[in-house]
């Protein structure tokens, strides 16, 4: 239940939600990136080795 | 052991993937309650009403991208003068971390002056200051982007930051430096003995939680982005090797 925020509910609110898209995009594109290069250097050192 | 030794991209991996999930744990551990707190349970201020809450968005996020600028310039710095990849991946890992802390800061400021002072901008010093460094951190990062050449494209985004950081020093001290402008004084100061906060406790107290749990935020997205850094150094020079 959110508190009662008065006359000023929709800064608050907007402040709290550019946070959380903007902070939650970077996270999600962080960790797609790592997971993303992870398995291509994987693959590339595999194909490395001596068959 | 010399944190020299951490230069090393073999130990760097190795140390820091056994602190990651740590630290990232400790980050959600510490920023989610520090929130919570902020939000559902502090009063309203007496003048600034429901307003105050943004606070805990607002102060750690613009700690954080003045010295996240200040973190880049150190490890561009070493770049520089010792040539360690780590420290200058690390710069280009933190930039856009550093980019998103400030568009946040940006944003909340905006929306808190709007009730607060009348206005979603005014061209205070603090203010201006801190646009400019965004758009330092936007430059910085399409430098990056746009130089094929890996180690030129470190040298030239570290005599870039070099530049920047006059605008984050600018952002810090432009409160005290000019007496004009609607920009209040620092929210955070460093406490000294026998000083009083500008901050009531009860407001301080998870405002300090918050700026641990955006930091802690800040130093698990730093420690992965830089490791998916040195990983994408290595794909490449593989890729060079069979082509």
């Amino acid at each position: 239940m959110l508190p009662d925020l008065g006359k000023y509910a929709v800064p608050v609110l907007a402040a709290y939600a550019s946070m959380i898209v903007f902070l939650g995009g970077l996270i999600l594109i962080s960790l797609r990136n790592a997971k993303k290069s992870k398995e291509t250097l994987a693959r590339l050192e595999e194909n490395r080795k001596p068959k | 052991m010399s944190i020299w030794e951490f230069a090393n991209p073999v130990r760097f991996m190795r140390l820091s993937g056994r602190v990651l999930p740590w630290i990232t744990g400790l980050a959600f551990l510490t920023l989610l309650p520090a929130l919570y707190w902020g939000f559902f349970l502090t009063p309203d201020d007496a003048r600034q009403g429901a307003t105050v809450k943004i606070i805990y968005v607002h102060v750690p996020t613009a700690f954080l991208a003045i010295n996240i600028y200040f973190m880049m310039f150190v490890t561009s710095l070493i770049w520089l003068i010792r040539r360690h990849h780590v420290s200058a991946l690390a710069a280009k890992a933190a930039a856009p971390i550093g980019a998103v802390m400030t568009l946040i800061a940006l944003i909340t400021g905006a929306v808190w002056g709007q009730p607060m002072w009348g206005t979603w901008w005014v061209w205070d010093p603090r203010l201006t200051s801190f646009l400019i460094m965004f758009i330092f951190y936007i430059g910085y990062i399409a430098l990056w982007a746009a130089i094929d050449d890996a180690d030129k494209a470190a040298d030239l985004s570290a005599i870039l930051c070099m530049i920047g950081s006059v605008f984050a020093i600018i952002s810090r001290y432009a409160v005290n430096f000019w007496s004009q402008g609607l920009h209040q004084g620092t929210s955070a100061p460093i406490i000294r003995p026998g000083e009083e906060t500008q901050v009531s406790a009860v407001f301080w107290q998870p405002l300090m939680l918050s700026i641990a749990g955006f930091f802690l935020l800040f130093l698990a997205l730093l420690l992965l982005r830089t490791r998916t850094e040195i990983r994408n150094r290595r794909i490449n020079a593989l890729r060079a090797r069979e082509a």
